[in-house]
């Protein structure tokens, strides 16, 4: 009697349990159908920011209109940890800055010399990792920027990031964590520029944290995305960059060379030839200000540029 | 909030299901586990020390360490929800198999020998008599296990696999409010209902502790 | 993995962001939220465990604080409140809160109930009975429920990285940023150190406050 209950009790359980697993949210460590032909599903990574999310709900979209089958996996991390990813086959495709991914990839930042994008696209497909590739890059370009709020470039009389220089001692700069091992980031600001902070604060990529902690004088220095919004509603001043330590940085898709075939190139192909750095920055207030769903506004966009 | 909602029900429904999958699939392994694991600290005394402290410092290794760390120790992908299964099940084991000891431990010695009297072998009084005496000590630390295991999830959001989770670093790069009260709420009333089960599944197995209420 | 991190020595000196400053930062997180959390959840779990008002109350807060998931409150406050100490504080603090309720209940609700019709009857007037006999006695399992909230906060403490903010989690989140391991490595193996040795001196601690008279009981 006392046995059977128990038995029971663990049956229901273990069915508690089934329900709840019953769409199997584990399958995507399952081995992903014959190693010969491409994956029947791609699998669409994104860094963790809004613009990122945006761009890899546009390419899923785009890619569902094509009848290819998407999985998402977004909001994965820093570059530094969903290249590994896309490395170890968690991921397939994900949105990339072709000027940022270079500077990643190439040991020592990117190479001298290298600015205009087809420059910096034909630089990095040298050093893109053996099993990936990139598709054709968009107009679209979302640049790092180091970001003041005008009184602070009043103060100092900033305009450009060499202006830094003499007073960088005495203020703190706020970004991504990965920014302290970044040549795009403390290390390039140091050797290009000469610019040392007193402080580094890592707070978030170029997100509303970041933000906050520069409108609120937390922070001196941002990194903010040059497409955000933010920066005209709240009339900072973003400084210019002579040196080039962010280099072009147009948006394009990276993808494990096993998923692509033609219909997923000519989906994407097709978005990355309509994305401009001026809708791209019009679609992202949408999600960034008004907070509407990725999903939303990744719909419109596609709707509104004739792609589904 | 309702907008929010049905505007994104099914990416809600998608995250709750993983995070449902994520928190109590280790329950089960990790309950499993810790029944020999604890029994053997109360059959071999000299274990019982040594056990309580790896559980301590099991539990207090930061989730997130962990969910990084099992990729290079499993060898599985770094983004596989394995990771978060593993490491919720060591959590649950350090949990329960502490429990277990002690709730084993707590049984009346006199229960224990009355049984050996009436001619139980070691394993069937385990079974028949210890194991139903200690089970509503076993079933506190169930619950506990739970209903950590449904907030620990979330964490796994940082690494990009986290159920409801993901509905906070959403709305935290956004500075949005609505989808990380939506995770919070669906979260606390995942663990409210899960923690219910466990109450009137125990209830089920362990009737006599109701007569004793009615008594004392 | 491996252990080179932990070991720089570069990373042992005073500087921002060293390893000595990370577990100042955690500790501070740690003890503060502890203080406030024992503050609140002491007294309201004394005055239902002595009155037996509000056990329902005892027993299911205990769960519902710990449902909370912690990184969701953490980005709740710092989306409603901005970056400082306030979001961490409320976070952590609702995480104290439960077990030392819980146990501050417990242990008064099962003490043996002739010792406190014992203390009555000589005259104790209520605050005494509570203050020189119910509290003594339940030290042993309030300490026990303090312990393990200290064990748990230690341990969340680390998500405070995860919104901008200080603390030994700053090596997980910054480690896993730039990929590198061996600081995510150092910040666990520091991370569990740290709580073990917390609850190392707190079991001193209760050595040292328990009455002996109770310490030879408990060892039934």
């Amino acid at each position: 009697m006392m046995r059977a209950r128990i038995f029971v009790a663990a049956a229901a359980t273990f069915a508690l349990a089934a329900c709840g697993a019953n769409n199997d949210p584990l399958s995507n460590d399952t081995d992903k159908g014959g190693a010969s032909n491409a994956p029947s599903t791609i699998t669409v990574g994104s860094a963790n920011f809004a613009e990122s999310e945006l761009l890899a709900e546009i390419y899923s979209q785009a890619l569902e209109a094509k009848g290819v089958q998407v999985k998402r996996q977004f909001n994965i991390g820093a570059r530094e940890l969903y290249l590994k990813a896309l490395q170890d086959g968690s991921i397939d495709l994900l949105p990339e800055y072709n000027g940022a991914l270079l500077s990643a990839l190439a040991t020592g930042g990117a190479p001298q010399g290298v600015s205009s994008p087809d420059d910096v696209l034909a630089a990095l497909k040298k050093v893109l990792p053996s099993g990936t590739e990139v598709l054709d890059q968009s107009a679209a370009e979302d640049k790092d920027t180091l970001t003041v709020t005008q009184e602070t470039a009043t103060k100092y009389t900033l305009k450009t990031i060499d202006d830094l220089k003499p007073v960088a001692g005495k203020l703190s700069i706020g970004a991504g964590p990965e920014w302290q091992e970044r040549y795009q980031g403390l290390k390039g600001l140091d050797q290009l520029y000469g610019v040392k902070f007193k402080t580094f604060k890592p707070l978030d990529a170029g997100g509303p944290l970041t933000l906050s902690a520069l409108l609120k004088g937390q922070i001196d220095v941002g990194n903010i995305f040059s497409t955000d919004s933010a920066i005209k509603k709240n009339n900072l001043v973003v400084l210019d960059d002579p040196k080039n330590l962010y280099l072009a940085e147009n948006v394009l898709p990276l993808i494990r060379s096993e998923a692509n075939n033609p219909t997923v190139s000519g989906a994407l192909n097709a978005v990355s030839a309509k994305l401009t750095t001026d809708n791209l920055t019009t679609y992202l207030a949408k999600v960034q200000l008004d907070k509407q769903d990725t999903a939303v506004v990744a719909k419109a966009f596609l709707a509104d540029n004739g792609l589904a | 909030m309702i907008t929010y909602l049905s505007n994104n029900g099914d990416a809600v429904l998608a995250a709750l299901r993983q995070h449902i999958a994520l928190a109590l699939i280790p329950v089960l392994i990790g309950f499993v586990l810790a029944l020999p694991i604890g029994y053997l600290g109360v059959r071999f005394p000299w274990l019982y020390h040594p056990l309580v402290n790896t559980c301590g410092m099991l539990y207090s290794i930061p989730s997130l360490a962990l969910f990084v760390f099992l990729p290079v120790l499993l060898g599985t992908k770094i983004l596989s929800p394995l990771n978060i299964v593993v490491a919720l099940t060591i959590y649950t084991v350090a949990l329960l198999a502490r429990t277990v000891a002690d709730g084993l431990k707590s049984v009346d010695p006199l229960v224990v020998q009355s049984a050996t009297a009436m001619g139980y072998r070691r394993l069937r009084r385990l079974t028949d008599v210890e194991l139903p005496v200690a089970l509503p000590v076993i079933l506190a630390g169930l619950r506990v296990a739970t209903v950590a295991n449904i907030s620990l999830v979330s964490v796994g959001a940082l690494i990009g696999v986290g159920g409801l989770g993901q509905l906070f670093t959403r709305g935290f790069q956004l500075f949005y409010v609505e989808p990380i009260l939506v995770g919070i709420i669906l979260s606390v009333l995942l663990a409210a209902a899960a923690d219910l089960v466990i109450v009137l599944l125990g209830r089920l197995v362990t009737p006599w502790t109701r007569f004793q209420g009615a008594a004392s | 993995m491996n252990l080179s991190y932990l070991l720089d020595p570069a990373h042992w000196d005073l500087a921002d962001g060293s390893i000595p400053r990370l577990i100042l930062s955690h500790l501070w997180y740690v003890l503060l939220a502890l203080l406030i959390g024992t503050a609140i959840a002491l007294p309201v779990g004394l005055w239902i465990g002595h009155t037996g008002r509000g056990s329902f109350l005892a027993i299911n807060a205990g769960n519902a604080g710990r449902s909370l998931p912690t990184l969701g409150l953490l980005m709740l406050m710092v989306t409603l409140l901005g970056l400082g100490l306030a979001p961490v504080l409320i976070a952590l603090t609702v995480l104290v809160i439960p077990p030392v309720l819980t146990s501050a209940y417990a242990g008064i609700r099962t003490l043996d109930h002739r010792v406190v019709d014992a203390a009555k009857g000589v005259g104790m007037r209520p605050w005494q009975v509570l203050t020189k006999v119910e509290l003594p006695m339940a030290l042993p399992v309030l300490m026990s429920g303090f312990r393990s909230a200290t064990l748990q906060v230690v341990a969340t403490a680390t998500v405070a990285a995860a919104v901008g903010l200080n603390g030994l989690g700053r090596l997980l989140i910054d480690g896993l940023a730039v990929n590198d391991y061996s600081r995510v490595l150092a910040g666990a193996i520091v991370v569990a150190v740290l709580a073990v040795v917390l609850d190392l001196v707190f079991a001193l601690a209760q050595r040292w406050v328990v009455s002996p008279g109770l310490t030879e009981r408990s060892s039934k």
